[in-house]
């Protein structure tokens, strides 16, 4: 439940961007220009979403003349992946507060 | 769609406690006891009761699903983005109680819930996990 979690969650779980995102690890490196066509939003909003995927460590820009490249770094994504181990964690220190808390409890 | 792709996330702990299913369910369902060992929050068990969890990182939106006294809990959990539902499971055992905790999330019938989203999380992962695959 880390900082980091929380702003990979926030800054997935917009459809667009994730759309953006997901494109960028299946295609490879892309231009804005590129990615606007296929986005079905104005170049703005892709730029916009660009910029938070970059603060969430999920892509890399690459600045080449007047153009900018973007590519996925979908290595950020690892403790996102690993949600259900996290999740488990989470739980079997729930479970043992909860049978401390038993133990305490009258009857 | 292949099963695959829809397939729901799950995490599932269980443990075998030595107190009868009414002293856990106390536990579990009154304020003042599920702070002691979750978080804070007003969670009363009527289905379709609203309620967070509070804690100093944030706080859980949830919804009471289902109530069967001493028998099953379940509320969903809306965090970070990610809904998901949260079933207690309690089942006599010799002189002590089976617990359970399933949490499932991304499941397709939930994908709903992100309003026409082309890309649903699951598929997502899905996705995701072959491309982690290849780069490792």
């Amino acid at each position: 439940m880390s900082l980091t979690h929380e702003m990979l969650f926030k800054t997935l779980a917009d459809p667009t961007r994730r759309a953006i995102f997901e494109r960028l690890c299946r295609q490879g490196e892309q231009t804005v220009a590129a990615l606007t066509a296929q986005a079905g939003v104005s170049q703005p909003a892709v730029s916009k979403h660009l910029g938070a995927l970059k603060q969430a460590g999920l892509v890399l820009d690459r600045h080449e003349g007047r153009q900018t490249h973007y590519s996925a770094q979908p290595r950020a994504l690892t403790p996102l992946i690993d949600w259900t181990g996290q999740m488990t964690s989470f739980w079997e220190s729930r479970f043992d507060d909860l049978e401390n808390l038993l133990k305490r409890m009258d009857q | 769609m292949t099963e695959t792709a829809t397939e729901t996330r799950t995490v599932t702990v269980e443990r075998e406690i030595a107190y009868p299913p009414e002293k856990i369910w106390r536990a579990l369902t009154q304020p003042h006891l599920i702070e002691e060992w979750l978080m804070k929050s007003d969670f009363a068990p009527v289905t379709g009761h609203r309620f967070d969890f509070r804690a100093d990182w944030g706080s859980v939106a949830c919804e009471v699903l289902e109530v069967e006294p001493n028998r099953t809990l379940a509320y969903s959990w809306g965090a970070m983005g990610l809904e998901s539902v949260v079933t207690w499971t309690l089942t006599p055992s010799g002189a002590g109680t089976h617990l359970r905790m399933e949490q499932t999330g991304f499941r397709a019938d939930q994908q709903q819930a992100y309003h026409g989203a082309k890309f649903g999380w699951s598929k997502f992962f899905a996705n995701l996990e072959q491309v982690l695959g290849r780069t490792e």
